[in-house]
């Protein structure tokens, strides 16, 4: 028995490989869940009613899964130019405090809609800012960016918390580290009436058809693409290499950027620096499990936003430990990764 | 201005110097012996938690101190075997499936923690390491506080240090080791097993890490809790690259930023209307100003990163 590589993939595997990865990541934790002393199947049932067994539990679920969506293009759109962007967190964070310091101030006098559009391009610019750093050090001093991009999660985390403590302190927030709310105006309208799923919904998944217009029809995908499986190559055909990395940088970073925007206002309306349980980390699992592909990006953060919404109803009914949730989605991380073995080889006897 | 200046003569200052290096050395050493054989490991910060976790629960369970240690090298080892099925003998991206480790291990130590123990208002505690005291060293004025009134696991990981630059460059399973990370291909026409050796590496490395993260809740804290390794093992991935992946640098890397955190946690209590947050910064910072200012000179192992597949070219 020996590995082949395949010369062509047929999407079918493709397709199938996000489905089977999960399924084996679920049997696996099922052995976790059997170990609190709960029916791993009662457990399932209890985590699906969660997300979905209810008109609230659904407005819950795809609220979660509007900033994943997002965080899961951001890292889908470095990954497939093989820019390591880890520092999707980070870029979150930024995103977010810019956007509650402009949507409390700056952008009064605007008209509603135009403030809208300027907090969400500000929060993009200052997530796109956070990348193009490593970016540089990387294009100009070599430094790999995986490290500088992990190291930048922390900077950012404690340089929103020093805001929030400080001149963005919200002196009606009963000594709680949050920062002033933004505008009311500038709080993105409700989808559906009388929860907090809001149309920021709409935005990330128009951002995803964005992003797949620009792979797939665009110059700049076709060298994001070549620059990603062999750089070497592709320098020869004339993609120009750094320029591509910039723009993929700005990008990734600005939706990651847009990300915190739009949970600020969609959702909270202030900052604080435990707004985000690790979207930034958690867009990487969405990413892997659609194959990078911006249509599965949506379908796989519903998945992961299922599993955090679910988790947690499952908790409150059965005692199991809430932390299942990251259990089940890093195991299929690395099951999906096995998965994609079989998308590039054949097993031939 | 002159107290910022005293802080450097406390003996106390160096103490918390090497007490920092500890976790930093283990985990430092067993990133420079994965990365050495050719393999990324990015799985070190969910190893790290595992560690921690792992060794602080066995001690509360009644195990001894020593075999919490062990037993935490041994939870290290296992998720290292399962970065290097994934990588060395599947081949597949090193830098997901660290990522993936790393949040695999974390996530698994806090379900399992909540799942075996009750917490209160308060985490449960365990008596941990004590401070040696070395007959004549330990009473020496300064030097005594400072270097010789340390847990064991301190010196054990100066010690390993010691060991890991031996065995490296003068023994043959050193060179082979080096060689792996150099050319897989040489290693396989010299009639060993590349794989093997990267196998092995990713496996030994992982305890390391997981001993450097056990440090954490066996000597410097008697306690687990969730994100307390804290980007750590980020440090340590940082500190190889500036240490040019060999030992003794990273030793001196390791020590270097430990003064530099030791010293502004205490700086902040003497310097006036600076957010503290700034102070908690800085040591990230001043990681990747040190990797900005290495990274040309760097001399990174030729095949790191790439997997080798036996017969392909």
């Amino acid at each position: 028995m020996r590995f082949e590589r395949r010369t062509d993939v047929p999407w079918g595997i493709v397709a199938l490989a996000p489905p089977g990865a999960i399924a084996a990541a679920l049997v696996l934790c099922a052995g976790l869940i059997a170990l609190a002393g709960v029916n791993p199947l009662a457990a399932y049932a209890e985590m699906l009613n969660g997300a979905f067994g209810s008109r609230l539990a659904v407005t819950e679920t795809l609220t979660r899964a509007v900033p994943l969506i997002l965080t899961g293009l951001a890292a889908a759109v470095a990954f497939r130019a093989r820019l390591w962007n880890i520092g999707a967190e980070g870029q979150f964070y930024i995103g977010a405090l810019f956007t509650a310091w402009a949507g409390h101030g700056a952008v009064t006098g605007l008209p509603a809609p135009v403030a809208i559009v300027v907090l969400m391009l500000g929060g993009m610019l200052a997530g796109a800012l956070l990348l193009i750093g490593p970016v540089v050090l990387r294009l100009r001093f070599g430094v790999d960016e995986v490290v500088t991009t992990l190291l930048l999660n922390f900077i950012a985390v404690l340089f929103v918390g020093m805001m929030v403590e400080g001149p963005m302190k919200d002196p009606m927030g009963f000594g709680w580290p949050q920062s002033v709310p933004v505008a009311r105006e500038v709080m993105l309208p409700d989808l559906v009436a009388r929860s907090r799923l809001h149309i920021g919904l709409i935005f990330a998944i128009l951002a995803a058809g964005v992003v797949w217009i620009i792979q797939q029809r665009t110059v700049f995908g076709a060298q994001t693409r070549a620059a990603g499986l062999n750089p070497v190559a592709a320098a020869f055909a004339g993609v120009p290499l750094s320029q591509t990395l910039i723009l993929v940088a700005m990008l990734s970073g600005g939706l990651a950027g847009l990300a915190g925007a739009v949970e600020v206002i969609g959702v909270t309306g202030y900052v604080t620096t435990t707004m985000s349980p690790g979207y930034g980390y958690a867009g990487i699992v969405v990413a892997m499990l659609a194959a990078l592909h911006p249509a599965g990006v949506v379908a796989a953060a519903v998945f992961v936003a299922t599993v955090f919404i679910g988790a947690d109803a499952m908790s409150r009914a059965t005692g199991v430990p809430s932390f299942i949730a990251d259990v089940i989605m890093s195991a299929s991380l690395l099951t999906m990764l096995t998965a994609l073995l079989f998308t590039t080889y054949r097993i031939r006897r | 201005m002159m107290e910022a200046f005293d802080i450097l003569t406390t003996a106390s200052l160096w103490a918390a110097v090497l007490r920092i290096a500890t976790p930093l050395i283990f985990g430092v050493l067993g990133v420079l012996i994965c990365e050495r054989a050719g393999v990324l490991n990015l799985g070190i910060e969910g190893i790290m938690t595992m560690g921690a976790m792992v060794g602080w629960l066995a001690v509360f369970l009644g195990a001894g101190l020593w075999t919490g240690l062990l037993i935490a090298a041994l939870a290290g080892a296992v998720l290292g075997l399962l970065h290097a099925i994934l990588t060395v003998v599947l081949g597949l991206s090193q830098h997901v499936s660290g990522l993936g480790i790393t949040l695999f291990g974390s996530s698994l130590s806090y379900y399992l923690y909540r799942l075996i123990v009750q917490v209160g208002d308060l985490p449960p505690t365990i008596e941990p390491f004590q401070q040696l005291h070395i007959p004549v060293l330990s009473d020496l004025p300064f030097l005594g506080e400072a270097v010789f009134t340390h847990a064991a696991p301190t010196y054990l990981a100066i010690a390993l240090v010691g060991v890991t630059a031996w065995v490296l460059a003068r023994t043959p399973l050193g060179l082979a080791l080096r060689m792996t990370g150099e050319n897989p291909a040489a290693v396989e026409a010299q009639g060993l097993d590349p794989l093997r050796i990267r196998i092995g590496a990713v496996v030994a490395g992982s305890a390391l890490m997981a001993v450097g993260g056990a440090f954490l809740t066996t000597v410097a804290f008697n306690s687990f809790f969730p994100t307390m390794v804290q980007g750590r093992g980020w440090i340590c991935i940082a500190l190889v690259v500036f240490a040019s992946w060999k030992p003794g640098k990273a030793l001196l890397g390791a020590l270097l930023f430990a003064l530099f955190d030791a010293y502004q946690l205490r700086l902040q209590h003497v310097v006036e209307g600076v957010p503290y947050q700034l102070f908690l910064m800085a040591p990230y910072v001043l990681s990747i100003v040190a990797l900005v200012l290495v990274a040309r000179r760097a001399r990174v192992p030729e095949a790191l990163m790439a997997p080798y597949r036996k017969g392909e070219r």
